[in-house]
C-alpha cells in the first residue's frame, strides 16, 4: 500500500467522525499552545534579563585591593594599599583586552565661588569613558597628554555640574578641588543610578596622575577597571589577571590573594541560568497539558479501534497486511497530532501576543520554541498512537470479522 | 488435473478445558478448478470454521491444507494477507461493506492493498460497477442501498482483483427470495466463466444450484 493511499484511508476514516477528530485535536491545540505561550513568557523575561545585564557591562572585570580571606581583621576592599598603576599596565598587556584604566578615588568637598559640593573625585585614564560607554554632553574628556603632564583639568558628572552651575554653562570655569584650581573641560551625559542605587553622575573625573600627586599624595590606586572582548573572554581573563597579580605581588602558593578580581560575567551567568530555569519550568508546565492531549488521542484511538473491529476484520479479509492496518491507525493519530500541532502553534502565538498586549510581561515567541512544541506534538502522536495501532493490526482476522 | 484446494485430516479446536469446542474433526476435501461446491449444515456444525480456514482467515490446529499446490502452514501473516487479497474473494451473509464508505470506495479497497495506483483503481472499480449495472450507485453509502444492491457491491469487491476462488458465506441469508435468486444467478454465471465457488448455505434451493453438495455434521463432512 502506498503512503498516498494510506493517507487517503486515514483521512476518510477521520472525516467519518469529524466532531470527534476535532475534539481530540483540541487537546493537542491547547497543549502545543500552552507550551508556546509559556516558553514565550520565559524567553521574553530571559531576553529582558540579558538586556539589563548588557547595560551593566558584562565584559568588564574589576580588580580591587584588599584580601578576601576570612582570617584576621580586614579593612574595606580598596583600602589596602597594594595596587599600583604599574599593575594596570601589566594587565593591559594581556591579549583580548580592549581597555584598562586604573582608578584612584577620594571623597572631597569641591568649591565653585560661593557654592560647594561633596563628591567623589576619580582619577582615571582617558580610556575610562569608552570602557564605561559614557558619552559627553559638552566639551571633551581629557587626553593622555593631560595624564602625562598631570594637568589641572576635570570632567564633571551631570549631578555635580547641576549642583554647582545650575543651568549655566560650566565649560572653562574653574573649580577648587582641595585647593587645586581645575579647569572644567567637559560634562558627561546622565548615566542614572547604578544597579545598587548609587548616583553615578555624582562624580568628578580627573587625570589619575593629578589625583595621585596633587590631591592624595600617594601612588596607589583603589581599583583597576578592565574591558575585555566579550563575556566569555572576561571569564577566562579573570583567572589570567589573578595569576599576573599574584606574580607581581610575589605571593607564594600558600599565601592568600591581597586583591580581589570581580567580573559581572559571573553574575550575568547566574542570572541567565535562573532565567533559563524559569523558561524550562514554564515549558514543562505547558508540556503537561500536551501530554494530557496525547492521552486524549490514545483514548480516542482505542475507542476507535474497538468500534471499528469489524471494519478491521473486513480489511484484513480483503488483503490488508499487519503494516497496512498499523500504518492507517498510526497515521490517523499522527494527522490528529500534526493538525493539532499546527493549529496549536497559531493558537500559542496568539495567546502569547495577547499576554504581551494585556500585561507588562515581556513575551517573545522564538522559532526554537515553535519547533520544540511542534516536534513534541508529533512525538506525542506517534507514541500515543502506536499502542492502539498495534492493537488494531494484531487482531485475529476471523475473530475481528465475528465482532458485533 | 490436481485440485485447487486439497484438505487432509484438518482439526480445529476452540476454547480451553471444559469450554473446549472441537469444531473440525478431521476434514478431507478436494475441490477442482471451476467447481461450484455448496456446503450445508446446521449452525454450529463447523461450516463457518471450515470456510475461515479455506479463506486463510485462520489456520488449522493440525492437518494439511494446500491451496494451488502450496502448503498454507508455511506462510506467514503477510503472505496469508496477500493470498486473501489476490487469490480469494469473500462474500458474507451480512454483506460487510465498509461503513460510511461509498460503493466505489468499497470496491476499490482490495486494489489499495494490492498497491494499484489511484487512477487505475478508479478505472477498474467503475468498470466493475458498470458490469453489474450499479454505476448510478457509485457514490452511495451502504445504508443507502438495498440488500440486493449491497450484496452485488460486495460481490464486485470480491471479484475486483480477479481471484481464482470465491467464498460465499450464506450470501442469500439476508435477502428475500427473488433477490436471493438474482444473486445466485450471478454466481452461477460467474462459475460458468471459470470461477471456483464455495458456498455455505442451509437452504436446499440455494444448494441445488451448485454442482456439488456437501453436508457438514458435528465437525465432519459428508458427500
Amino acid at each position: 500500500m502506498s503512503w498516498l493511499a494510506c493517507l487517503q484511508l486515514s483521512l476518510r476514516a477521520l472525516n467519518r467522525n469529524r466532531i470527534r477528530a476535532l475534539l481530540t485535536t483540541l487537546g493537542i491545540i491547547m497543549g502545543v499552545g500552552s507550551v508556546i505561550a509559556m516558553l514565550g513568557i520565559g524567553s521574553g523575561s530571559q531576553q529582558k534579563v540579558q538586556a539589563e545585564l548588557e547595560k551593566m557591562g558584562t565584559n568588564n572585570i574589576v580588580v580591587r585591593a584588599g584580601s578576601p580571606t576570612r582570617s584576621g581583621v580586614r579593612g574595606w576592599a580598596g583600602t589596602a594599599t597594594r595596587l599600583k598603576i604599574s599593575d594596570a599596565k601589566a594587565i593591559g598587556k594581556l591579549e583580548d583586552i580592549v581597555g584598562v584604566t586604573p582608578i584612584a578615588q577620594k571623597l572631597i568637598q569641591i568649591r565653585y565661588r560661593g557654592t560647594n559640593w561633596a563628591t567623589q573625585i576619580q582619577g582615571v585614564t582617558p580610556e575610562y569613558i569608552s570602557i564605561r560607554r559614557w558619552d559627553l554632553a559638552q566639551g571633551d574628556f581629557f587626553t593622555q597628554q593631560h595624564v602625562e603632564k598631570a594637568s589641572h583639568v576635570c570632567v564633571l558628572g551631570h549631578t555635580v555640574a547641576f549642583e554647582l552651575f545650575g543651568f549655566k554653562n560650566p565649560l572653562d570655569e574653574i573649580i577648587l578641588v582641595k585647593e587645586i584650581a581645575c579647569r572644567i573641560i567637559g560634562v558627561l551625559v546622565t548615566k542614572g543610578a547604578s544597579s545598587w542605587g548609587r548616583d553615578q553622575d555624582d562624580v568628578v573625573f580627573m587625570p589619575i596622575t593629578t589625583v595621585q600627586q596633587k590631591i592624595m599624595g600617594k601612588d596607589y590606586i583603589s581599583r583597576i577597571l578592565v574591558e575585555t572582548l566579550d563575556r566569555d573572554t572576561a571569564l577566562v581573563l579573570k583567572d589570567d589577571i589573578r595569576k599576573i597579580m599574584r606574580e607581581r605581588h610575589r605571593l607564594t602558593p600558600g599565601q592568600a590573594d591581597d586583591f580581589r578580581v570581580h567580573s559581572r560575567a559571573d553574575l550575568a551567568q547566574a542570572s541567565e541560568e535562573s532565567a533559563k530555569v524559569f523558561t524550562w519550568l514554564l515549558g514543562s508546565i505547558g508540556s503537561v497539558s500536551l501530554l494530557v492531549g496525547g492521552i486524549g488521542i490514545m483514548n480516542i484511538m482505542l475507542v476507535s479501534v474497538r468500534e471499528r473491529t469489524r471494519e478491521i476484520g473486513i480489511r484484513m479479509a480483503l488483503g490488508a497486511r499487519y503494516r497496512d492496518v498499523l500504518a492507517q491507525f498510526l497515521l490517523e493519530a499522527l494527522i490528529l497530532s500534526v493538525a493539532g500541532g499546527l493549529l496549536g502553534v497559531l493558537f500559542g502565538i496568539g495567546v502569547a501576543e495577547a499576554i504581551g498586549y494585556f500585561s507588562d510581561l515581556p513575551v517573545f515567541v522564538t522559532p526554537r520554541s515553535i519547533a520544540i512544541a511542534f516536534t513534541f506534538s508529533v512525538m506525542v502522536g506517534i507514541i500515543f498512537g502506536l499502542y492502539p495501532a498495534k492493537k488494531a493490526a494484531g487482531l485475529q482476522p476471523s475473530e475481528a470479522l465475528r465482532y458485533e | 488435473m490436481s485440485p485447487i484446494i486439497k484438505i487432509q485430516d484438518i482439526h480445529k479446536r476452540y476454547g480451553l478445558h471444559d469450554a473446549e469446542v472441537h469444531a473440525l474433526r478431521g476434514i478431507n476435501l478436494n475441490i477442482a478448478q471451476g467447481d461450484f461446491v455448496a456446503i450445508m449444515g446446521q449452525s454450529g456444525s463447523g461450516k463457518s470454521t471450515l470456510m475461515n480456514i479455506i479463506g486463510c482467515l485462520e489456520l488449522p490446529d493440525s492437518g494439511l491444507y494446500k491451496l494451488n499446490q502450496q502448503n498454507i502452514a508455511e506462510f506467514d501473516r503477510d503472505k496469508l494477507a496477500q493470498i486473501r487479497n489476490k487469490t480469494i474473494g469473500f462474500v458474507f451473509q451480512s454483506f460487510n461493506l465498509l461503513p460510511r464508505t461509498s460503493a466505489l470506495e468499497n470496491i476499490e479497497t482490495p486494489l489499495i492493498y494490492a498497491g494499484v495506483s489511484n487512477s487505475e483503481r478508479k478505472r477498474r472499480s467503475l468498470e466493475m460497477l458498470k458490469k453489474l449495472g450499479l454505476e448510478s450507485r457509485k457514490n452511495h453509502f451502504s445504508n443507502q442501498l438495498s440488500g440486493g444492491q449491497q450484496q452485488r457491491i460486495a460481490i464486485a469487491r470480491a471479484l475486483i482483483n480477479n481471484p481464482s476462488i470465491l467464498l460465499a458465506d450464506e450470501p442469500t441469508g439476508n435477502l428475500d427470495t427473488a433477490t436471493g435468486e438474482e444473486v445466485m444467478d450471478l454466481l452461477v454465471s460467474l462459475n460458468k466463466k471459470g470461477l471456483t465457488i464455495i458456498l455455505i448455505t442451509h437452504e436446499h434451493e440455494v444448494a441445488d444450484r451448485a454442482k456439488r453438495k456437501l453436508i457438514m455434521r458435528d465437525g465432519k463432512l459428508e458427500e
